[in-house]
């Protein structure tokens, strides 16, 4: 077989030969960046935004760890932990977790899998970003109108009485809503109608198959959580009175429509995360995923029970008995696909050749640090044991588990994967494990001491506590301080490898799927000549050439077993 | 996997491409179909925001009866009937609008597409009559709930002419106190109606609760929930109906260029596929807030 | 392998047609009036149903029959105005399965509020409860 030029030396000639074109050189200005419509632009000004908004919430929440350390007021009122709680989950949420993934690695990786130009709607692309652009600024205009104390979840009637700034923030929201919208209904149509010839739906790549469940969601919920904002504002500014008991309002309505989102958006949270391990797991065992239809049908199963436990975040609101009784059973089930892939993907590194590569780290950190969240989960899903949890630190520890330990890995471990794709350049691997191995230290040093604080009763969102508990705070301080400290190591030596790391090959992890066929970084059309599609994890024609510094095809495949 | 050949690169634009021809799909039927697919989607995530509307009605209205019963009173039939046969028919205009464009029929389709504005702004004026009767007679959501004393009046013959309240209209009865912090946010909860805590629960047998059946025999106080749910509804509707008139002038504009014919007339059929779903929300909306006997 | 490139990406186009202008399904004027006509009587019918006395079945069968009636209006409505039944299959999948989940909400809803209304405690919330 020929090598194609894709393989030689990671870079495609431009038109004149002399320096190599890609899509990041290809237009200069600021204009043609705030004006594009290539999805790997976007996904670039996606990640930028992001993670500064990673950043900030990071830094919110070193103040709350900072505050704790002593169970009575430090450097802080009262009025303004609660302002900074509130701005953490805010942020956190809705401005990182969930359009995170999607929206940065996503956008980048998708069309590229399936050997396309772009996704089938690029300017309602380049409109989701800025819907997100123009949400993110209405938040933060609430930072600077003095910030909101209501918890990220804006439980009625407190939020609909309150005098600080909840309309900035909620309508930031809806905004952003509108981006997770547009993105979700993008992937689903290019998955539906832009696959190459070949690609069935169970030749797709893993991570395909997590976008498109994880767009499912984001389509069906993110309009009711719209809804459900249009009326806390209606409430707030007109008093309409539908959940403001005062004015004849039920409070639990409130409840039910925001958890009818919110459930399913911590499946969206998850599930790109959980596509990114089922790509660098096998990739970094150099053997073929195990279990493949099982965990393709186990992400569309996440996907649709996810809408039917939402009840589950209510147990103590006066929601009715029997609801309760639906709900925790329900949420048994839930959990169940997600086991599914845990399993799978754990059969797949047995016996396989393990390479300890950054994003492997991830990846196996969030092994660990997911099933701890997952199982802690079931706890709290069962309904006599929440009643004791529910509102303690168990819970903030359970849902850092799954969101940080669980996404933000996933995260992590994608953007240390595709990193060389998107910016062509090599990061310093040893730095890159030691900095997990202190976020992964960090995280458990911070959250772990919360599951036994929380089952001994401290509260969670609350100012003070009682002297007992001072000790697990101060734990959990440290260790939060461990935590970004590896992010700023994380930080560094991706900035520095995008002046002075080595250019990248083009598959320099010798992964199957196609966007490693063509250059680092690929041109602007994505692909000199149109990839073939295959089985996307069959390693064995792929091997190691030291001239490269990465992968290339030698001989044809073997055919690797499909599932 | 991971065949490569020397095969030949992607084919440069031909001369006498379509223009309309995204670079990223191969096919004109792809991008149609792509395109259509999208919009439904889109419209899907419509149907969902509506949702919670039509939740918080079902809700209210499933456990407090009696309160949609009395007030619907107030909603005019024959007007909400007039709206809808209106909207019916500029979707009538709209369907026909899409399918002269699909046959080039230029002068048709600019004739139905003024007829489909001329709909959906007479639907905005009819509503703009039932809104400002309301807002006369103070039957607004609870934050602004003021019942002039006619409406009161009305509500008591109605109850009246129904069987439902016996005995002679009274002086009117006091509205109730609206929201006293209209402009900032603090409540005023009146002390005296909340019970101690040692008094609630002997205080629940002792008062019967839930839905209470002598609500029957007498005007419910709580009028202003279905007056809410009627404005947020017919609101957010309108809304909708405001953003269709300023996308159908749009296409009005392009098609007066030109712009449309057998080759290319997605805009038109996708705010086609709009414009028919605000008038599906409203074949729902109409029974729900106005026939209720 | 070369003519695998030509066949077309995704799922196969409706009608396997692969080439030429997308013109769609053009829907005939006799389906256009025939349908609006229906609509009109089925409104009609649904406003006598409330109005008239001698068809009074009681508030909630009303609701049922008001219901029935609109869904068979907005049937016809995304089925001929809007194509449904000309397009391909997954549009009309993907409406009916949003379908599903707004039940899912309404139905969820409503099963738990009035369950919890016996738990109300009058009085507590002057303005609900009385």
């Amino acid at each position: 077989m020929a090598e194609s030029s894709a393989n030689r030396s990671g870079s495609a000639r431009g038109l004149y030969g002399a320096e190599p074109d890609n899509y990041l050189t290809h237009t200069r200005g600021v204009a043609s960046w705030l004006f594009t419509l290539d999805h790997k632009r976007i996904g670039v000004l996606y990640m930028v935004g992001v993670l500064a908004s990673f950043l900030l919430g990071g830094i919110l929440a070193l103040l709350i760890r900072t505050e704790l350390l002593r169970p009575e007021a430090f450097i802080m009122k009262a009025d303004m932990y609660n302002t900074l709680f509130t701005l953490h989950g805010a942020i956190m949420i809705f401005l990182f977790i969930i359009p995170g993934t999607p929206g940065s690695i996503g956008n980048f990786v998708l069309p590229l899998m399936l050997g396309a130009k772009d996704v089938a709607f690029p300017r309602l692309n380049l409109a989701s970003f800025y819907m997100w652009l123009v949400g993110a600024v209405f938040s933060l205009l609430a930072i600077v109108m003095g910030g909101v104390d209501t918890g990220w979840t804006f439980y009625t009637p407190y939020s609909t009485t309150t005098n600080s700034a909840v309309i900035p923030v909620v309508f930031g929201i809806f905004l952003i809503g509108f981006s997770s919208i547009f993105t979700g209904i993008n992937f689903i149509v290019t998955i539906h109608k832009l696959r190459p010839p070949g690609m069935t739906w169970f030749r797709m790549p893993l991570m395909l198959w997590s976008l498109y469940a994880t767009s499912i969601i984001q389509v069906l919920a993110t309009p009711v959580l719209g809804i459900t904002l249009l009326l806390l504002i209606a409430e707030r500014v007109l008093h309409v009175g539908i959940f403001t008991p005062a004015y004849g309002g039920d409070p639990i309505l409130y409840q039910h429509f925001f958890w009818f989102y919110s459930h399913p958006a911590v499946y969206i949270m998850i599930l790109p995360a959980m596509g990114i391990i089922s790509e660098v797991i096998p990739t970094f065992s150099r053997k073929h995923i195990f279990g493949y239809t099982f965990i393709a049908y186990s992400s569309i199963a996440i996907a649709v029970i996810s809408f039917l436990v939402w009840g589950h975040h209510m147990f103590a609101s006066g929601m009715s008995y029997m609801a309760a009784a639906i709900f925790s059973a329900l949420t048994f089930a839930v959990a169940i696909p997600s086991a599914v892939k845990v399993f799978n993907w754990l059969a797949t590194l047995y016996k396989g050749s393990i390479s300890l590569a950054t994003p492997m780290c991830y990846a196996l950190g969030f092994l660990f640090l997911f099933g701890i969240g997952g199982l802690t989960g079931l706890f709290l899903g069962a309904l006599a044991v929440d009643i004791h949890l529910t509102a303690t630190y168990f819970i903030v520890a359970h849902f850092h588990y799954v969101m940080f330990g669980g996404a933000v890995m996933g995260f992590m471990a994608g953007i240390h994967y595709w990193w060389p794709k998107i910016f062509g350049r090599m990061y310093n691997d040893r730095l890159g494990q030691i900095a997990c191995l202190m976020i992964f230290v960090g995280f458990n040093a911070t959250f772990f001491p919360q599951f036994v604080a929380g089952s001994q009763g401290l509260p969670r969102r609350y100012f003070q506590y009682p002297q007992q508990y001072q000790w697990y705070n101060v734990f959990s301080t440290v260790g939060s301080y461990l935590l970004a400290a590896g992010f700023f190591l994380v930080a560094g030596y991706l900035l520095y490898s995008l002046v002075r790391g080595r250019q990248a090959p083009a598959n320099p992890w010798g992964s199957a799927t196609l966007e490693w066929q063509t250059t680092s970084p690929p041109p602007v059309e994505n692909f000199a000549e149109q990839p073939e599609a295959g089985d996307p994890y069959d390693y064995s024609n792929l091997v190691y050439d030291a001239v490269e510094g990465g992968y290339i095809a030698r001989g044809p495949s073997q055919g690797g077993t499909n599932g | 996997m991971g065949k490569t050949h020397a095969s030949s690169p992607l084919p440069p634009v031909e001369a006498g491409h379509n223009p309309h021809l995204a670079h990223h799909f191969d096919t004109e039927q792809q991008q149609f179909e792509s395109v259509k697919l999208g919009m439904w989607i889109f419209l899907a995530t419509e149907v969902l925001l509506f949702s919670g509307l039509f939740c918080a009605y079902a809700v209210y209205r499933s456990n407090h009866p009696e309160v949609f019963r009395w007030a619907h009173v107030f909603l005019n039939v024959k007007l909400g009937a007039i709206n809808t046969v209106v909207l019916i028919t500029s979707s009538l205009s709209m369907a026909w609008a899409v399918r002269a464009a699909q046959l080039g029929q230029q002068r048709l389709l600019k004739i139905c597409l003024v007829l489909t504005l001329i709909g959906a702004m007479g639907f905005l004026g009819i509503k703009y009559v039932e809104y400002k009767n309301k807002w006369h007679e103070g039957l607004l959501w609870a934050g602004r709930y003021q019942p002039t004393a006619e409406a009161q009046q009305e509500l008591l013959h109605a109850g009246q002419r129904h069987g439902q309240v016996s005995a002679p209209a009274t002086a009117p009865r006091e509205a109730p106190q609206s929201a006293p912090a209209t402009e900032g946010d603090g409540l005023k909860i009146e002390r005296s109606l909340i019970l101690l805590p040692a008094e609630g629960p002997a205080g629940l047998k002792a008062a019967g609760v839930g839905r209470v059946a002598q609500l029957s025999q007498q005007v419910p106080k709580q009028l202003w929930w279905f007056f809410g749910i009627y404005f947020l509804m017919t609101g957010l509707h309108g809304i909708h109906v405001i953003g269709g008139i300023g996308a159908i002038s749009w296409l009005l504009v392009r098609s007066m260029k030109g712009q449309f014919g057998p080759r290319y007339y997605t805009p038109v059929d996708l705010v086609g596929l709009y414009w028919h779903l605000v008038d599906v929300i409203w074949i729902f909306l109409f029974p729900l807030l106005y026939l209720i006997r | 392998m070369a003519e695998a490139k030509n066949l077309p990406r995704g799922d196969l186009p409706t009608g396997a047609r692969q080439h030429g202008p997308a013109t769609g399904h053009v829907v005939s004027v006799r389906i256009l009036l025939g349908v609006w006509a229906l609509l009109l009587v089925l409104t009609l019918l649904t406003v006598q149903t409330v109005i008239s006395p001698w068809a009074d079945f009681g508030s909630r069968m009303d609701l049922y029959i008001a219901l029935a009636i609109a869904t068979v209006k907005a049937a016809l409505v995304l089925l001929y105005f809007m194509h449904l039944r000309y397009d391909s299959p997954l549009n009309a999948m993907w409406f009916i399965f949003a379908l599903f989940f707004v039940a899912l909400f309404i139905g969820g809803l409503i099963g738990d509020s009035q369950q919890y209304q016996s738990d109300l405690i009058p009085g507590y919330a002057p303005a609900m409860n009385p």
